[in-house]
């Protein structure tokens, strides 16, 4: 069967990766390649990478940087980070990117994602929602979370879905950065009403959480950052504890 | 050794060439039926939508320099597909070296497209030598080669058992992408360079 896939993402500024990086037996931790082979070898299933630089000199560096991580890795990885036109994707996909991922511009030109997935199959459209409850209901939000919309998030993802977008990267506002656990209901919630994989993203504190997210949150995939590069969870121990715990991952013992 | 890699109108083919470098074996994107019947090697990769694709082919007329090739030939994902007889995949005739069709996955419980890693069973040398019964490798799609009685080398469970690799001859294909498949998928596409 299809197993249940581990994301790390990782940020890029100026080619380089940011956040604080724990990780022993590195030559260079914040060197994107070295950084992503490391995760590779422990057994990653894919990776991220998220450019969260601004102007078009440091976007391409961030293209030259693409070809190198596709030539020094054997996994597939997305990169994501300004990403506007079917022009931006070619321009990925040419580097090396096996896929890409489009958040606030797809929300505001959603006909992007049909262009999108004609040109390049919906395979590699990876569509990101950043989602924040509240009231009653989830909402999307623009602009790394600074810009409020009256969207409502499973509603913009079904529309998604229909449009070619090929996975949907669901972050949880709430959950985000508080290491208390994955958004469990609204993943359930997003990945029974989509037909498309749900990548489940924010919270992840502990192993636990993890088994929680693809148990209870019916989650295809899940990311994360901070615990992964600070070392507090090991990608090969993550690997075995879910393995054990009955969960369908690429683990070979 | 010369490898060539078929270009025509799908995604992604960029990989195919850089997982040969990596492998530290140089290779070329040609259309051209000189240079891919000089080749030691085909490889004939893709992503994308299969009626697009055999339209290139055949405007190329690449459909029948493919069929009659001699030495070792690889297809990767739409390229397995392409091989068999017929793809659902807007109602599309293939090339027809592997006697069997191409279904679209059918469920409601399972995400489609399939994305992720996958075991594969049942594998066959030469292949799959070396490789360990039941490894994983990475699958991205939505239409599945049918089993036939003659040319399955590796099955994977999606739902239903499906051809994830086929063999006639000089003819290889696998449904999952070798270049994006961590060490198995290196050692597969060295099995492959060996033949």
């Amino acid at each position: 069967m299809l197993t249940k896939r581990i994301i790390p993402c990782l940020d890029i500024k100026n080619g380089r990766t940011v956040k604080g990086i724990n990780f022993v037996n590195l030559r260079d931790a914040g060197d994107p390649v070295e950084l992503g082979a490391a995760y590779s070898r422990a057994g990653a299933d894919e990776l991220v990478y998220l450019d969260i630089t601004a102007t078009i000199e440091e976007r391409n560096t961030f293209a030259q940087l693409v070809t190198q991580i596709a030539l020094n890795l054997s996994i597939p990885f997305t990169v994501g980070g300004g990403i506007r036109t079917d022009e931006d994707v070619a321009r990925m996909l040419g580097a090396g990117a096996d896929k890409i991922s489009i958040n606030s511009a797809a929300v505001r030109n959603p006909g992007i994602l049909d262009i999108m997935a004609r040109r390049f199959g919906s395979q590699c459209i990876v569509l990101a929602i950043d989602a924040r409850f509240k009231e009653n209901d989830w909402y999307v939000y623009l602009d790394g979370g600074r810009t409020p919309t009256e969207i409502k998030a499973l509603e913009w993802a079904k529309e998604a879905d229909s449009r070619g977008a090929g996975e949907i990267l669901l972050t949880s506002m709430n959950h985000d950065g508080t290491k208390n656990g994955f958004a469990d209901e609204l993943t359930a919630m997003f990945s029974e009403s989509l037909g498309i994989p749900v990548i489940a993203s924010g919270g992840a504190g502990n192993m636990d959480h993890f088994k929680n997210i693809f148990e209870k949150g019916k989650a295809d995939a899940a990311l994360a950052a901070s615990v992964f590069h600070f070392g507090e969870i090991k990608i090969t121990d993550l690997k075995k504890y879910l393995y054990e715990q009955n969960i369908m991952v690429r683990y070979e013992n | 050794m010369k490898v060539a890699i078929i270009k025509y109108n799908a995604g992604n083919i960029h990989s195919v060439e850089l997982a040969l470098t990596r492998l530290g074996v140089k290779s070329i994107l040609t259309d051209d039926p000189d240079v891919i019947n000089a080749a030691d090697k085909v490889i004939f990769p893709g992503q994308g939508e299969a009626s697009s694709a055999m339209e290139y082919l055949t405007k190329h007329n690449l459909d029948s320099v493919l069929r009659n090739l001699g030495q070792p030939f690889l297809g990767i994902c739409l390229g397995l597909q392409l091989m068999c007889k017929h793809s659902e995949e807007n109602n599309t005739t293939a090339l027809g070296i592997f006697d069997t069709v191409v279904k679209k996955f059918q469920s409601k419980e399972l995400k489609i497209p399939q994305v992720g890693w996958n075991r594969v069973i049942n594998i066959k040398t030469p292949l799959f030598s070396g490789i360990k019964e039941g490894s994983f490798f990475y699958f991205l799609h939505s239409f599945y080669a049918q089993k036939n009685s003659g040319n399955v080398i590796g099955e994977t469970d999606y739902g239903i058992n499906y051809a994830s690799a086929l063999q006639h001859k000089n003819y290889y294909a696998v449904q999952f992408h070798p270049e994006k498949s961590g060490e198995n998928g290196e050692k597969l596409l060295k099995n492959f360079l060996d033949l």
